[in-house]
Order: C-alpha cells, then structure tokens, then sequence
C-alpha cells in the first residue's frame, strides 16, 4: 500500500552521530519508523539514545540487524562513498538527503547502482514518507496523512506546500517522495511514476516539476505511453529567467525545452491534467478524484 | 561556475588540446607587443564571461601591431553590450590577442553531463560557428553524440565515430581523436559542467584548433578544485548578488520586478514568484533562504532586499521543514529593530512550530500584512506593491 518504505522498512542512518542525524533520527523514530541501526565509521559499539546500535560499517549493519534501507546524512565530500557503501552492502533502498554533492560523483554513483537494480532516492531531497507507516527523510511529519494519492517533486519544499493542500481537503498520501534538486538523481520523476503506477493502493499522483533538465519531458512520454493512472502535474518556474541556476543544480534552463512553458507544453500533450498556480494544486486533484470517482 | 575565453584555452591546452598562439592582455601597449611578438595578422578579443561578442564590437582584426594597440584601446574599458550580457553590458578588463587562422571548416564539439541519461555526453557537429542550440532544435541529426560511461571513460573508438560523422576522416582523424580524448580529460579532471569549443576549425594548412573555447564548472566541486575557484572574477557577477553571498545568501538571483521575495526551498521561492506574477505582479528577485536555521540569515535577506531600489514590497513566505518558523519570525522582528524597512512586508508561515512563529510575530505588533496561503500571500503582496 507504498512504493519504497512501509512498516517493514528496517532503517539504519549513516551518519546517525551527526547533529542534523542525530535531530532527523530522533524525529523518525518519534514518527514510528523502524530505525534498527546507525553507522558512524570510529563509533562503533555506541548506543544512539540508549535505543538505537551504532556500527562502523554498513555491512556489519546489515549483518547484525537486517538493516534493508538506508538514510544517509553524511557530508557532500563523502556521500558518494557513503551511498557506494550501502550498496555493497546489499541495501536494496537508499534515501540521500545531503544537498552539495559533485555531479560527477552523482554520475559515478548513477551509473554503478543501475544495473544492480539498487534504487537510490536523492541526493538534495527530503525524503520518502509513506504517511503512518515510515518516514524516511526530513519532512514536517504533521501535514502528511495516509491515503491514495502518490506525491513525486523534484523540490522538497514544494512536497510540503501540496500536501499540506491535500490533508486540508482530507485526500491522503500513498507515499510522497523527494526527488532532489540536482541535475543527476538516483530516482527521476518517471522511475517514481513508474513504481507509482504498478502500486495498487496509488489511483492517482501529484507531480511537481521544475525549468532545467528533461523529467518532465521523460515523465511527459510515460504518462503518454503506459501509465495508466491521472497525473496532476505542476511546473516550477515560470518566472524564471534563461540560464541562471534558481537554487538547485538543476533548475537551470538552458534551452528551448527547459522552459516552464515547454515542460508544460509536453506534460499536457500526453494527457496530465496541468495546474497553472501552486496555489490551485490541492483544488486540482480534488476536483480530478471526484470527476473520475476516485475520492 | 564561469570563467573567461582565455582561461578556458589554458585548461584545454593543457590536456592536449590545440590552441591558437596568443596571450591575455590588459593594455593597448601590451597588445601591440604580442601582436609584434606573434609577428602575424591577430585578432583582439574581449574577454567577458558572456557570448555574441563580436556583434557588439568586442572582437577586432589587426593586421599590424599599430592595430592591435589601437582595436585594444577600442575595446578595454568599453560598455560591451551583447544578447548574453542584458542591456547594462560588462566592461571590458582585459583582451586576448591571437593569431588570425584562416578557417576551411568550422565545427562544434561540446561535453556536458546529462541529466536524461546520468553520464556524460560528448557532442559533435559539422554545423559550428554558430548557436548550437539553434542546430538542436532545427536539425537534431546534425549532432552526433557520445554517452561516456564513467567506469571506463571517453574510448578512442567513441572519438573515430564522432570523426567519421564529422567528416574528420583521413588526416585528420588522429589529432581529431586525440583533441577529443583531451577536452574529456579536462572536463573529468576539473569536474567542469560545461566543456565547449565553437568553433573547432579546420584551417587552410590543415591543423585542427580550438577557435573558441568555454568551459563552465560544478560549484558543488569547487572545494576539490581551488586552482579553479581563484579563477572566479566578481566583476562579472551583479553587485547586489555578490553583496548577497557575502551575507551568507548564496540563492539570491536578481530579477526585474518589484516584489522582494525571501522564501526557503528553491521550488517553492520559484512557485512564490510564479504566484506572484499570476497575481499580476512581477518578482524582483528569487532568493532560497535554505535550511539553516540562523536568525542573522533572515535580517540579512532583509538587509538585500532593502538595498535594492527597484523592491516596492516584500514577501516572506515559508513553509517549515528542516527550517524552524519561529527562527524565521524571530529574524523578521529583529530585521525591523535592526534598520528601518520603508516597503510594505507581507508575511505567510507554514510548518515546523508555526504556532511558536506566530506567537512571536503577534507579540511584537509589527506593521505586518498577514496571510495563510500561498496564493492568498501573493495577491497581497501583489496590492501592496501598488
């Protein structure tokens, strides 16, 4: 009744030790995820909050508590050998919140995950919640409530932004995932529409796009191709000038087809339902439910 | 992260790329020196981080030193305006003189890191000297590419495809090859996010040569590439962003409107002027506040904004995360003791201990204009800016 975390989620945080892992650790746990490790490379041996065992390696994680997901707050510098880690070690879900990290790392990591089937969420994201089950990530836990609606942003911000419009009308959230912000993520909006189509508990999702790159247009082919369930879909940016960075890595537009205009241009084409104001998100999929008799 | 023409030249040269001979310059005097030392025709070329150049009188021919020294003091110190640079153009520090290359043919070769396929991308085309975007959108089958897989990196085999399709054939093809396997050596090594020569030329005595050459970098890389990060020039940057960084806002980009806007989390700062320009208003700036939790930040956004003469209103609009809401009411109270703030603030709080946040502002009976959401936010920003 999700995609990627639910109660059976085992979660071990790297970089557990850390102040923003230690504080974001804490607050899973208060949520009811399953945290069953930490790993901090020196601290093994360690006992987070009198609860939680702290390991120096992944594998010994994994070994000792059947750790099958990983969250990773360590520094940019040492992501990519974080996520590389968890990998090896067998984790079949890794959630990376660190904001900053090399695109040639990202591109690296990418590239070594993907044919393993290893699926990586991330980097520069919030995180993936699936509302009263698991919450593996940063987000305000308070605006999130369970249901049927998939929520993919590439910002994290904005996934608080449209929830919060959703729980207002009482429509719930299968799982909300983040993205991330670079141009190089371990999961594109389409992989997430992708998993949010085969989930049978998801009947329609909520995607938040941004100018930069080409997701929306990837996810623009899918939605027109195979998916099957509606797509309510808003594009951040539209104000945005040409070629410079608005905050993420990857909102950049640099061409005719990273346009607010041109994402959006696509997206309806293949048949999404377009939302002009971030304000109108919620109404939107409100009225959509209700016309095809899903609410 | 951009850095100039003749930089670029430098970092390509020295993973085997071939450049014109030439030198950077900041002189009329210096200038007809190379032009002498060079001893042949030259062209003196602005060096501004921004295209189109030539059009706005920033490249000049010179057939003699005397020239070279009267086309540099033509163009150092001038208001060079181009289609890149907006209508207050940069002025011109410094000029590269080269040697004039008599050009049979003119390519495009260009790296980037593609965020469709997550790897790097080598593009070739017969189709340069000109706006390659333009190819891309007309004639996509005149681009022939390359998806790098990172584990191995740029093959040989991948540069003789792209020669071939390129009609680099014959003589050409080894030095094509080897310029190729040099511009990805260099877009690797210094974590660049942009890698382009425009045009590539072929010339009448037949070398191949980097005519012009760009390369732009991952600011996320920079702490591993401090020969790279000396390079940033400030002078090519807005003032009010560069004042920014200074204060610590490192999300803050300039626009045209009249609404001030300081909201956290980039898609929604982006949403919030989206907002704002359905409302019938116009955004004067985009700036992401982040995560930190650091009250000084909010005064400082504030301390931007009001040094910006075009802002007639202010919007704060967050929605708590990891950003904590009363951090930021805090900071919006303080910045009204701190300086004295003349435009109209109108302020929407969402999230993490928002209760806490409101309590904080309704304490201290500011002259706030209030509103819950998003939309809502906009339209009275929107009115107040009037």
């Amino acid at each position: 009744m999700s995609i990627l975390v639910d109660k059976n989620t085992r979660l071990v945080v790297q970089g557990i030790t850390g102040r923003e892992g230690g504080f974001q650790t804490r607050r899973c746990i208060q949520y009811g995820t399953n945290v069953v490790a930490g790993v901090t490379p020196g601290r093994g041996g360690e006992t987070f909050d009198e609860k939680v065992p702290v390991f120096n390696t992944v594998q010994e994680a994994v070994d000792k508590t059947g750790a099958n997901c990983s969250l990773i707050f360590v520094p940019a510098a040492f992501s990519a050998d974080a996520i590389l880690e968890a990998a090896t070690a067998g984790i079949p879900v890794i959630v990376c919140i660190t904001e900053g990290i090399p695109a040639q790392d990202m591109v690296t990591v990418r590239n070594y995950l993907q044919p393993q089937g290893i699926r990586m969420v991330g980097p520069n994201c919030p995180g993936v919640i699936t509302p009263g089950q698991a919450r593996v990530g940063i987000m305000p836990a308070d605006v999130f409530s369970p249901g049927r609606v998939g929520v993919v942003s590439r910002s994290g911000t904005l996934v608080y932004e449209v929830v919060a419009q959703l729980s207002e009308r009482g429509i719930g959230q299968s799982t909300c995932v983040g993205a991330g912000g670079d141009s190089i993520v371990g999961t594109t909006p389409v992989e997430a529409l992708r998993l949010f189509d085969a989930d049978p508990d998801t009947v329609a999702v909520v995607f938040v796009g941004e100018i930069g790159g080409v997701s929306e247009q990837q996810a623009a082919d899918y939605i027109a191709t195979t998916m099957t369930k509606p797509v309510i879909a808003f594009v951040a940016g539209s104000t945005a000038p040409p070629g410079r960075r608005m905050g993420h890595a990857g909102a950049i537009i640099a061409g005719a087809s990273g346009t607010a205009q041109a994402k959006k241009e696509a997206l309806a084409t293949a048949g999404a339902i377009i939302v002009d104001s971030p304000a109108d998100i919620g109404a939107t999929t409100e009225r959509v439910l209700k016309e095809r008799g899903l609410l | 992260m951009k850095i100039h023409e003749y930089q670029a030249k430098q970092i390509m040269s020295d993973h085997g790329v071939p450049i014109p001979k030439g030198r950077v310059v900041s002189t009329p005097e210096e200038a007809r020196q190379v032009a002498q030392e060079l001893g042949v025709p030259v062209v003196v070329k602005a060096q501004i981080h921004a295209g189109g150049r030539g059009k706005g009188g920033g490249i000049k021919l010179a057939d003699t030193p005397a020239q070279a020294e009267e086309a540099a003091k033509q163009i150092i110190g001038m208001r060079l305006v181009t289609h890149q640079t907006g209508p207050e153009g940069r002025i011109v520090k410094k000029v590269l003189v080269e040697e004039q290359v008599q050009a049979e043919r003119e390519l495009y070769l260009g790296i980037v890191v593609d965020s469709g396929s997550g790897r790097p991308v080598v593009m070739a085309s017969e189709a340069g000297g000109v706006d390659i975007e333009q190819v891309a959108a007309k004639s996509p089958e005149k681009i022939h590419k390359a998806f790098v897989d990172p584990t191995v990196g740029f093959q040989p085999y991948e540069g003789r495809q792209l020669a071939f399709a390129t009609n680099l054939g014959g003589d050409l093809l080894r030095p094509a090859v080897g310029l190729m396997s040099g511009l990805y050596k260099a877009f690797a090594a210094k974590d660049s996010s942009l890698a382009e020569i425009n045009p590539l030329v072929v010339t009448s005595d037949g070398r191949l040569l980097a005519l012009d050459a760009k390369m732009n970098f991952d600011d996320n890389a920079l702490f591993r590439h401090p020969d790279i990060a000396d390079l940033r020039d400030r002078d090519e940057e807005d003032p009010l962003e560069v004042q920014a960084q200074e204060l610590g806002i490192n999300n803050y980009v300039k626009l045209t409107g009249n609404i001030g806007c300081v909201v956290n989390g980039a898609g929604l700062a982006m949403s919030t002027m989206d907002a704002i320009k359905l409302a019938g208003g116009d955004p004067a700036n985009f700036l992401d506040i982040g995560t930190v939790n650091d009250v000084g930040r909010v005064v400082n956004s504030f301390k931007i904004l009001i040094a910006d003469p075009d802002v007639k209103a202010i919007l704060i609009n967050i929605f708590g995360g990891m950003a904590r809401v009363d951090v930021i009411a805090q900071g919006v109270v303080d910045a009204h003791k701190e300086m004295e703030i003349k435009v109209p603030v109108v302020v929407r709080l969402a999230g993490t201990n928002v209760e806490d946040g409101e309590r904080i502002l309704s304490e201290a009976n500011l002259p706030l204009i209030r509103a819950i959401g998003l939309g809502e936010a906009a339209q009275k920003a929107v009115e107040a800016a009037a």
